[in-house]
This record gives C-alpha cells, sequence and structure tokens, in this order.
C-alpha cells in the first residue's frame, strides 16, 4: 500500500488525531498565555523576582520531554492531564521572556504622562501597557506554539491524546509493511497543525494590535 | 493680596539612602494665572519640585496648597486630573489617536461623548490644526511641532486651572521651538492658566516667565522675582553667574517694540502721489528723508530731495530695510538695524501699515546700560 492510499484510507482518524492535536495544544497555550503573562509582569515589575522567575522557566526547557511527561503520572496519572501540564511547562519560557520584553519596551515617557494624567495604575496596565507589550508578548506565544506543536507527539507516551499516537503506532511496529506510513502519515499531520497554527497567529496579530503601532 | 494658586510650604524631599534632601524646604507661592519658571543647573531638584506639585513624588514633609486647599493628603490620581502636565518626551498615546489622545483626562472624569468630542475639536482649533484633518491622525503620523501641540492641547483638556510643564520645548529644533514658544504665549494670554514651567536654559525662562525662581542645590530658591528685576538686580553672584553675560541685552527681549516711545513724526507720501507736494513736505519737515508708503499705507522706498527731482516715484531712492512688527522685542528689531545696516527701524502693525520709526537711541534708553549696548551694538551679526 503506497502513502497516498494510506492517507485516503485513514482521512477519517487521521482528522480525528490532527483535532486532538490542535485542541491540547491550544489548551496548554490557553493555560500558558495567562500563567506567562502574570509571571511576565512579576518579573517586570520586580527586579528582585527576576533572574529568578527566568531561570526557573528557562531550566524547565532544559528537562527532556521523555523526562517531564512521565514525572507527572504519579501526580496525575495517563491522558491529557499530565500531558497539558508538561505542555504549559514548556510553552511558558518564550511567553514570560516576551512579556518581560515587550513590557520593558514601552517608552517610559508615555508611562509617566499617563501616571500624571491621573490614570490608575489598572488602567495604565490595562489600557496603556499591555495593548503596548501586545505584539511582543503575541510573538513570544506563537513560539511558544511552534515547540509545543512538535513535542505534543511525545504526549502519546502518557496516553495523551493527539497525533504523536499514529508516530507511536508505527514505531511499535517497525518491520511492518505499515510503520513507515504511519509515522510519515502523524508527522505530515503535525506539520499540518504547525502551518495552521502559525497562519492563525498571523491574523490574531494582524487583529488584535492597535492601529498606531502597527 | 489674593489667595496664590499654588503654595508649597516647606516642602521637602528625602531619597532613603542619600545623606542631603533632594528637595529642602522649599517655600514658594505662585499667584493665579501666571507663568512660574523654575529654572537652575542639571540635578538642582526643578524637576522633582514640580513633581511633588502633583505628587508624582511623595513629599517626606510640608504641604501643597492648590487654590487654597491643602492638596498633599488628597487622592492622588483625583489630584493629578486637575493639573494638566506636559513633559519633554510628551508620552503621546502611539495606540490612540490624536482625538482619543486629548480625550485621556475628559473621559477619566466621566465626560460624556458628545461634549469630550466637542472639546477635542475645540482644543484642535487652538493650538492651530484643523480637526477634521488631525482629528484620525496616530502619534507617528505627525511632525515632532505637531506632537508637541498635541500634547499641549491634551494637558488643557479637561481645563484645568493648573498646569505643569517640565521642558516641553527641550526635545525641539530651536526654529520650531521659537514659534512654539510664540504660540505658547499667545495661548496663555487667551486660556490665562496658572503654569509652572520648568528648563535649565535661562533665556527661555526670561522669554516665558511672568516670573522666574532661579534654583540651586537641593532646589534652594536663589532669586524669585520677575525676568526684569531678576536681570537688572541680580541677588547674588550665583544668579548673575547663572544669568550669564549680557544681562542688559537680554533686557531687550522683554520690551515690545510697541512698549517704547517711537519717532512718528517723519515725513510720509504715497508712492502714487504728487511729487511736488512730496518734496514740498520734505521741506516743510527739517528733515533729511521722506518715507513713500504704498496705497495700504505699507512702507515701500526712502527718498531725499535729491531723488525727488525726477517725477516718477516708483524707482527713486533707497528701498526700505529693517521692517519690524510692533509685537517684536527690541532684541529682534535691533538684530534687523544691525543686520539690514540701518540707523532706523521701521515700525509696522500687524497689517504692515507704517506706524513710526525706532532708532538706536529709543534702544539705549531702553536697556538703561549704555556700555554694554554699545560694545554689543560693535559686535558683527
Amino acid at each position: 500500500m503506497d502513502f497516498y492510499e494510506y492517507l485516503t484510507d485513514n482521512a477519517e482518524p487521521l482528522f480525528e488525531e490532527a483535532v486532538d492535536h490542535v485542541m491540547v495544544v491550544a489548551m496548554s497555550i490557553g493555560i500558558a498565555l495567562v500563567l506567562g503573562c502574570a509571571l511576565g509582569v512579576l518579573a517586570h515589575r520586580s527586579a528582585r523576582l527576576r533572574p529568578m522567575i527566568l531561570a526557573v522557566s528557562s531550566t524547565l526547557l532544559t528537562i527532556p520531554s521523555l523526562a517531564l511527561f512521565a514525572m507527572f503520572i504519579p501526580l496525575l496519572g495517563l491522558g491529557t492531564p499530565p500531558a497539558v501540564v508538561a505542555l504549559v511547562l514548556y510553552a511558558l519560557l518564550p511567553i514570560v521572556r516576551n512579556t518581560v520584553v515587550g513590557l520593558g519596551s514601552v517608552d517610559r515617557g508615555v508611562l509617566q504622562a499617563a501616571r500624571g494624567m491621573g490614570m490608575g495604575s489598572w488602567r495604565r496596565f490595562l489600557r496603556v501597557e499591555l495593548p503596548l507589550a501586545w505584539p511582543v508578548v503575541l510573538t513570544g506565544v506563537r513560539v511558544s506554539t511552534q515547540v509545543v506543536v512538535g513535542i505534543a507527539a511525545i504526549a502519546a507516551l502518557v496516553n495523551g491524546p493527539g497525533l504523536g499516537n499514529e508516530i507511536f503506532r508505527g514505531l511499535r511496529s517497525l518491520g511492518s509493511p505499515f510503520a513507515l506510513n504511519l509515522v510519515l502519515g502523524g508527522t505530515l499531520g503535525i506539520v499540518v497543525v504547525a502551518l495552521l497554527f502559525d497562519a492563525f497567529f498571523i491574523l490574531l496579530r494582524r487583529v488584535t494590535t492597535a492601529r498606531g503601532i502597527r | 493680596m489674593t489667595e496664590p494658586m499654588i503654595r508649597l510650604d516647606k516642602l521637602t524631599k528625602t531619597y532613603r539612602g542619600q545623606p542631603h534632601p533632594a528637595v529642602d524646604q522649599v517655600s514658594m507661592d505662585m499667584p493665579r494665572g501666571e507663568i512660574v519658571v523654575l529654572v537652575g543647573p542639571s540635578g538642582c531638584g526643578k524637576t522633582t519640585t514640580m513633581e511633588l506639585i502633583n505628587r508624582l513624588i511623595e513629599p517626606t514633609s510640608g504641604r501643597i496648597f492648590l487654590d487654597g486647599e491643602d492638596v498633599t493628603n488628597a487622592d492622588p490620581d483625583a489630584l493629578r486630573r486637575r493639573i494638566g502636565y506636559v513633559i519633554q518626551q510628551i508620552g503621546l498615546f502611539p495606540h490612540f489617536t490624536v482625538a482619543e489622545n486629548i480625550a485621556t483626562v475628559p473621559k477619566l472624569l466621566g465626560w460624556d461623548k458628545r461634549r469630550v468630542g466637542e472639546r477635542v475639536d475645540e482644543l484642535l482649533d487652538m493650538v492651530g490644526l484643523e480637526p477634521s484633518e488631525f482629528r484620525g491622525r496616530y502619534p507617528k503620523q505627525l511632525s515632532g511641532g505637531q506632537r508637541q501641540r498635541i500634547g499641549v492641547a491634551r494637558a488643557m483638556a479637561a481645563d484645568p486651572p493648573v498646569m505643569l510643564m517640565d521642558e516641553p520645548f527641550g526635545a525641539i529644533d530651536p526654529i520650531t521651538r521659537d514659534r512654539l514658544q510664540n504660540e505658547f504665549l499667545r495661548l496663555q494670554q487667551q486660556v490665562q492658566k496658572t503654569i509652572v514651567f520648568v528648563t535649565h536654559d535661562i533665556d527661555e525662562a526670561i522669554k516665558l516667565g511672568d516670573r522666574i525662581a532661579i534654583l540651586g542645590e537641593r532646589s534652594q530658591i536663589a532669586q524669585f522675582d520677575t525676568p526684569a528685576a531678576i536681570l537688572s538686580n541680580p541677588a547674588s553672584p550665583y544668579v548673575e553667574d547663572f544669568i550669564g553675560a549680557g544681562a542688559s541685552l537680554k533686557r531687550l527681549h522683554l520690551s515690545r517694540v510697541g512698549d517704547v516711545g517711537l519717532d512718528t513724526g517723519a515725513p510720509t507720501a504715497r508712492i502714487d502721489g504728487d511729487v511736488a507736494a512730496a518734496r514740498e513736505r520734505l521741506r516743510s519737515s527739517g528733515r533729511a528723508a521722506l518715507l513713500l508708503l504704498d496705497a495700504d499705507g505699507r512702507p515701500q522706498r526712502w527718498v531725499d530731495a535729491g531723488d525727488l527731482e525726477g517725477s516718477d516715484l516708483s524707482s527713486a531712492g533707497e528701498p526700505v530695510a529693517a521692517v519690524v512688527q510692533a509685537g517684536a522685542t527690541l532684541s529682534e528689531a535691533l538684530n534687523e538695524m544691525l543686520t539690514s545696516n540701518a540707523g532706523v527701524a521701521l515700525v509696522v502693525d500687524r497689517s504692515g501699515g507704517f506706524q513710526g520709526l525706532l532708532d538706536f537711541e529709543t534702544v539705549m534708553v531702553a536697556t538703561r546700560s549704555a556700555p554694554e549696548f554699545y560694545r554689543a551694538a560693535k559686535v558683527p551679526s
């Protein structure tokens, strides 16, 4: 059976796994965005916490993915939860770092003027700091997503959802005539998912960036 | 005496870990409707003093009164909405349109949409920018001078009685700066705000200030008086030093041509008029030259008795030089006279109509310091 035939025969399960893959990535990135932004703001505000926060999120990225997924099994069992937690941890660094950089690049004169006109600190953050830092933050999210789309394949090891299952099925049946097709199918699916995410972020950046700073 | 708009009472700011206060026991009364300039060398605490007024910096001790009310412990955000604020970097919000930028404080104060919109247009008009053209622009689509004007408009949006301006013209090229300063003075004539203006440039202080506070270290007031008084009576060697050389020349910046006695006795005639009549007028005046004016009274040419022998006046004599408006400063008039090598300046009104003559002697009397003036007059410009 050639690869094209394999694809047409397995279109439906492949599509379902791709959807699962997208879901698990989206969920992880969503959580990482909230957490990463919060940590980024904290790091930006406190010179004391900044090195600590950045060091911890950098270290997370150096843990081998296989080990990280396995580490959470005793706590969270198998399936989606350990997969999501591991992916969130992987996604943190680019988001935290870009949040710090983005907030740091906001013109101090602009903030001084805002304060001098009587804008409270919350309003200043939501109306001025965040919108101006947003394009940089979003770039961090985009990088995180690319990283996580790939690593999510390994989630199949802990019974996580997604296209990784296709690849591992192929690896388990090495030597059989389908092995290569399975691995190729899963990999191709991941590449397509990554490209779709990237297109989405390009669009999102366009829509959510204020016109004056585009 | 009426209540001062701003009163600082023994205001002190000490930063933690520093042996000396940055601002030490400063007391000052700032009268309503005047421009008070805080001027001093870098690091003397003039900006800190200003930022104590809207409590961007909290004082360590002392009190601040705004219009008689003690605001030392008032809610800082509410206080700042009552005080216009312009800084050197201007700090327009890059992601807001011009209209949204100007509307910042009115929106914080909860004005309704229509009132905000009307106010934005009114302010754009006031700073000389066409509302329909500029309302929807973003800061990056503006020139430096335009940004500065929007910055001032934004600070005046909610019509605050007090404005704080920290070197607002500091980052602008000299030509635009001069124009903006003149516009600013004209605007102030209309709005009559109490303005605290910080600069390190003594010439800017003299040009703009109704009153100047020359500050020394730790924001200590070396002298607080009108520009004229400071220039003619510096209180200490420090002040003298800070004013720099040529105090008398600087005084020329303070008087306007229209304020000194003009010579209105010069004989004039219409350039398209009768030559014989002009000749007779010159003879009876006893002067050496006669001024030819056009139909609207604008000066055209100087002619003497010899030039009046001919019959065509339109090319007789010399074209006029050193024409200045009545609103110009003596310094500008003097500069014109030196540049055009003319013994007198022709003073005209706004539409260019002839008003009178200004000669060196009049300028000299106005400076009340002849020797220095003579020295300056010898310097080629």
